[in-house]
């Protein structure tokens, strides 16, 4: 019994058992000297991993008695989280290299948050939930300050830290309640306490304060306020991981909890969901008009584009799920591609963010300027890019429940926000050259994750390069 | 060939890639080889979709030539021609190498340039084509984002303003038009426009917010698709980004707007509005007609006072796009016939006043009216050129141009003698400022000094010319050329609109009046 269980999660030990090993052996030997070498590991087991996960047999396996899962659904989300932590590890180590903040206990922590990921996409239960969840979140408190001398920097991941506890705290008095309404703190259990259509008040309050816990992670208004701070203080490859693998992993855990625990009750937490949706779309999407700085607009928009996934979400079916899937995967893709255009940008060997500096950028560097117009363009959700259909995915899961309000509100929102994704262009193309214009060139890594991005952007929409099929099963398992 | 469409469709794009993967350099032989490129693709495009005019059988009304795949998130790849279509996918593949020739001078990163408009070809060409409500949709709206880019960077002094304008009024026209495709997909369950052409939309009245709409969900529907293509064809009032694009955008650009994309505003309404929503069309036909007998009339008077050569045609454009809704939602053989004709006729006959700015434009690098006079001592070929597209533009008997008018003016007359009586006004109002733009552009004596070393056109402006004359000329003459392939389809959709209004009994309105 319990060596099955291990096996189940085996990729979490090993990935844990690795980071301690990392963090030992680089303690006592070569400690930063070792960053570089340790990067590159890490990026490689979580490669392997994902390989690995990937082409697992199929079925659900609970271990632990059901306080563990590794379905369909979960292993979907893994795939894209070790892949997602993996590119952007490798994506920022230039840049860690250049600005002399890489420590060796970076790709440590950005393991050791990876596996707090990886236990909450499977969480059967509610203690496995928060371990995963406190995991991930206490790494990602101590990265987003990894530049200690700088205080941006400090703040970034002080506010994370105040602002997370809270949520934290709203999560556990939640789950706390649930407990005690439901009497037990596993999903299969509580989904039967849950399934009667009326909620217990105690049930019902437990449900928002989790809700409210989960939009805290994947930055959905109006728990969002920590999320521009945060993205342009924290280094910008700490950023870009933000932007990532952390957001899938909470938008994974938000739909097993919905739909694992709470099934029974859709239309009980479908009209919360869909509000925070909307809110969260048209805050993204005005906030960010008036933003120079590229980190803080890609808060702003990382902010509107959870809304449009939670659409999916609100839906309430298998294929709002997968809905959502696909689009966390193509929202990632989008993102590993701008943050490595965004770490690629300096002036004089220093990163620069200031969107201005980008004028007439295409006269010098045509194939990235291209390369950046085309994910903005999907990013803005401009047919015929993969962002579009990311959007008309959600849409029809939700038009199939008759929402059609929030998917007249969210095309509202997309054209506003289509504005600011706009004025990138249009610095990049018809903007003055500058005095302070960018250095032309950067590193070959950068420049290679951009245009695989860009290019998935335009190739994708052939066959979407089949996760469609991966997406399906992924929420059939979860939708029952 | 099984794959005929996609062949022509996806032509232009395959050499805007080997464009942009196999053509290094910025020297003068790059750029050479960059236009000699889009030169040989674009004929090539022509040529080759000269096959689907030889094909396509005018008697048959449904879709022809039809190319049918599976694709992603449950849509369908679906191409497909009709007596609608067909003569629009061939003035795109005709336009093409004509707009490519008059960019001949581009000196500004012309690799780029061309990529630009040969991704403009697929997409235009594809709108034209798709079958499928969503695969329309991908190339209506991603024609955008090169018209954005040739605008923005090739265009004029006050292009930033202009192409911001351009994208955000066509983006939010379409958004909402997005919105009604995915309620109809929630409706009838498909995307496939040949079933949709057949599936009837529910016409039951019902309020919003204490208004009582007549025609229900079809009235709805057909607004939504409304604010894309009114905006897109332009209508009064909401064609103000037009001038402003025209005047910025290269001569080509211009072209390419007045010629082509202007077309898919009414391609829209032939193909979605009349058809899918006819209650909703007969219920809003009265505004269409006040809206397009207003545009006439009302650009007409703008276009007269216009001092900017190209300004005055991009208002002279708006008001023959009046004519063209008007013979739209009379929805009867004339009119309709009529509208696809002034389409094609208006693309040939603005293309060439465009392009004939663009000669003296490339000269003196003045759009101004005032800058010119007397240019007839020293180019009396290009005077001739620019007499006969004006003549056209006005709609002179024996050219493409009054053809169309009469059409329309035929059909609208039948429907409602008031508003054919207004845009009649507009007839001569036409001829008034085209023939005093030529007046004074032309005519007069040479006394600007910087005039008097002008020279003719040269044989490359010439060759751009002469298939405008020659199509603009036949036309006129032989106009069945045109009719006879448009006719038994639009006799198709007249039939079917008729069947539908009178099965829908409009009476309803009544009725709901007399329930309040």
């Amino acid at each position: 019994m319990i060596s099955a269980d291990l096996n189940t999660i085996l990729p979490e030990i090993l990935l844990s058992v690795y980071a301690m090993l990392a963090l030992i052996g680089a303690v006592y030997t070569g400690k930063d000297k070792l960053a570089p070498a340790l990067v590159w590991l890490t990026a490689a087991v979580m490669a392997i991993l994902a390989l690995w996960i990937g082409s697992a047999g199929g079925g659900t396996n609970p271990a632990f008695h059901g306080m563990f899962v590794d379905d369909a659904f979960s292993r979907f989300a893994k795939v894209v989280i070790l892949i997602a932590a993996a590119c952007v590890l490798v994506m920022g180590l230039g840049f860690m290299q250049k600005t002399k903040m890489l420590k060796f206990e970076y790709p440590v922590l950005v393991a050791l948050s990876t596996v707090g990921m990886m236990v909450m996409v499977s969480a059967g239960d509610l203690m496995t939930l928060y371990m995963g969840l406190e995991l991930m979140s206490l790494a990602l408190y101590v990265v987003a300050s990894l530049r200690r001398d700088s205080e941006m920097s400090t703040e970034a991941g002080l506010k994370y830290f105040v602002l997370g506890a809270l949520s934290s705290g709203m999560l556990l008095y939640g789950a706390s309640l649930t407990y005690g309404f439901a009497g037990t703190t596993l999903f299969s259990g509580i989904i039967n306490a849950a399934s009667e259509g009326h909620l217990s008040i105690g049930l019902l309050i437990g449900l928002v304060l989790m809700i409210s816990g989960f939009s805290f992670k994947v930055s959905a208004v109006p728990f969002h306020m920590w999320t521009p701070d945060v993205y342009q203080g924290a280094p910008t490859p700490v950023t870009a991981f933000f932007a990532t693998a952390p957001k899938v992993a909470a938008m994974a855990l938000f739909a097993r909890v919905m739909h694992d625990a709470f099934g029974g009750a859709v239309a009980d937490w479908s009209q919360v969901v869909a509000l925070i949706a909307v809110l969260s779309m048209f805050l993204g999407s005005i906030a960010a008009i008036g933003q120079t700085n590229i980190k803080r607009l890609m808060a702003y928009s990382s902010i509107a584009h959870m809304g449009y996934a939670l659409i999916g979400l609100a839906a309430g079916t298998e294929a709002g799920v997968q809905a959502m899937l696909i689009y966390m995967v193509i929202y990632v893709t989008m993102n590993v591609g701008t943050f490595a255009f965004i770490m690629s940008m300096s002036k004089d060997g220093q990163p620069v963010t200031d969107i201005r500096a980008l004028g007439m950028y295409s006269k010098r560097e045509p194939a990235r300027a291209l390369a950046m117009l085309v994910l903005l363009f999907s990013l803005a959700g401009v047919p015929p890019l993969l962002g579009f259909f990311a959007k008309l995915g959600v849409w029809q899961a939700a038009i199939a429940q008759d929402m059609v309000w929030l998917v007249v509100a969210s095309a509202i929102a997309s054209a506003i926000g289509a504005f600011y994704y706009l004025r990138i262009v249009f610095y990049m193309y018809f903007g003055e050259d500058r005095e302070d214009a960018l250095d032309a060139g950067g590193s070959p890594i950068l420049w290679g994750f951009l245009a695989v991005s860009a290019l998935i952007m335009v190739v994708g929409v052939v066959n979407l390069f089949g996760i469609e099929g991966a997406a399906a099963a992924a929420a059939a398992t979860l939708v029952n | 060939m099984a794959n005929l469409l996609s062949i022509v469709t996806f032509l232009p794009a395959l050499a805007a890639l080997i464009l942009a993967l196999f053509l290094r350099g910025g020297d003068a032989a790059a750029d050479r080889n960059a236009k000699w490129l889009a030169m040989i693709a674009t004929t090539a495009t022509f040529v080759i979709s000269l096959f689907i005019l030889f094909q396509f059988d005018p008697a048959n009304t449904g879709f022809q030539m039809l190319e049918e795949g599976s694709w992603i998130m449950g849509l369908k790849y679906k191409m497909g021609v009709d007596g609608i279509s067909v003569l629009f996918v061939m003035l795109t593949t005709f336009m093409m190498p004509l707009t490519i020739l008059a960019s001949w001078g581009v000196k500004t990163r012309v690799k780029e340039y061309m990529i630009a408009f040969l991704l403009l070809e697929t997409l235009m060409l594809g709108v034209f084509m798709a079958l499928d409500l969503v695969l329309f949709y991908l190339f209506f709206e991603a024609g955008l984002i090169p018209m954005f880019l040739i605008i923005g960077i090739w265009g004029g002094k006050e292009r930033i303003y202009a192409s911001f304008k351009f994208f955000l009024y066509t983006f939010l026209g379409s958004v909402l038009m997005l919105v009604a495709i995915v309620a109809m997909y929630a409706d009838a369950g498909t995307l496939d426009i040949p079933t949709l052409l057949t599936h009837e939309f529910s016409t039951a009245g019902f309020s919003v917010l204490g208004i009582h709409i007549v025609g229900g969900l079809q009235t709805m529907l057909w607004l939504a698709f409304f604010a894309s293509f009114a905006v897109k064809m332009p209508m009064w009032p909401v064609h103000t980004w037009l001038p402003d694009a025209h005047v910025q955008a290269p001569t080509a650009g211009s072209v390419v707007l007045a010629a082509i994309l202007l077309k898919m505003g009414g391609y829209g309404f032939l193909r979605f509005s009349l058809p899918m929503f006819p209650v909703g069309s007969e219920v809003l036909a009265p505004l269409v007609f006040w809206m397009s007998a207003i545009a006439i009339v009302y650009t007409s008077l703008v276009a007269l006072v216009q001092e900017d050569m190209k300004k005055l045609i991009a208002y002279s454009s708006v008001a023959h796009m009046g004519y063209v809704t008007l013979g739209i939602f009379s929805a009867n053989q004339q009119g309709v016939d009529g509208a696809i004709f002034q389409m094609i006729s208006h693309g040939f006959v603005s293309g060439a006043l465009f392009l004939c700015v663009g000669v003296i434009y490339d000269r003196m690098h003045t759009r101004e009216i005032d800058a010119y006079g007397g240019l007839v001592n020293r180019m009396p070929a290009y005077a001739l050129i620019f007499m006969f597209f004006t003549m056209a533009n006005v709609g002179l008997p024996g050219t493409s141009g009054f053809i169309g008018e009469f059409l329309t003016m035929m059909g609208i007359f039948q429907v409602n003698t008031w508003v054919a009586a207004v845009a009649a006004t507009g007839v001569i109002l036409s001829a008034g400022y085209a023939l005093w733009l030529y007046r004074r552009v032309v005519f007069g004596d040479l006394i600007k000094e910087s005039l008097k070393t002008i020279q003719d056109m040269n044989t490359r402006e010439r060759w751009t010319f002469a298939p405008l004359v020659v199509m603009t000329l036949w036309l006129g003459v032989y106009p069945a050329a045109a009719l006879d392939i448009i006719g038994p389809s639009v006799e198709a959709l007249v039939n079917h609109y008729d069947t539908a209004v009178a099965a829908a009994d409009l009476g309803g309105s009544t009725v709901a009046e007399a329930n309040h």
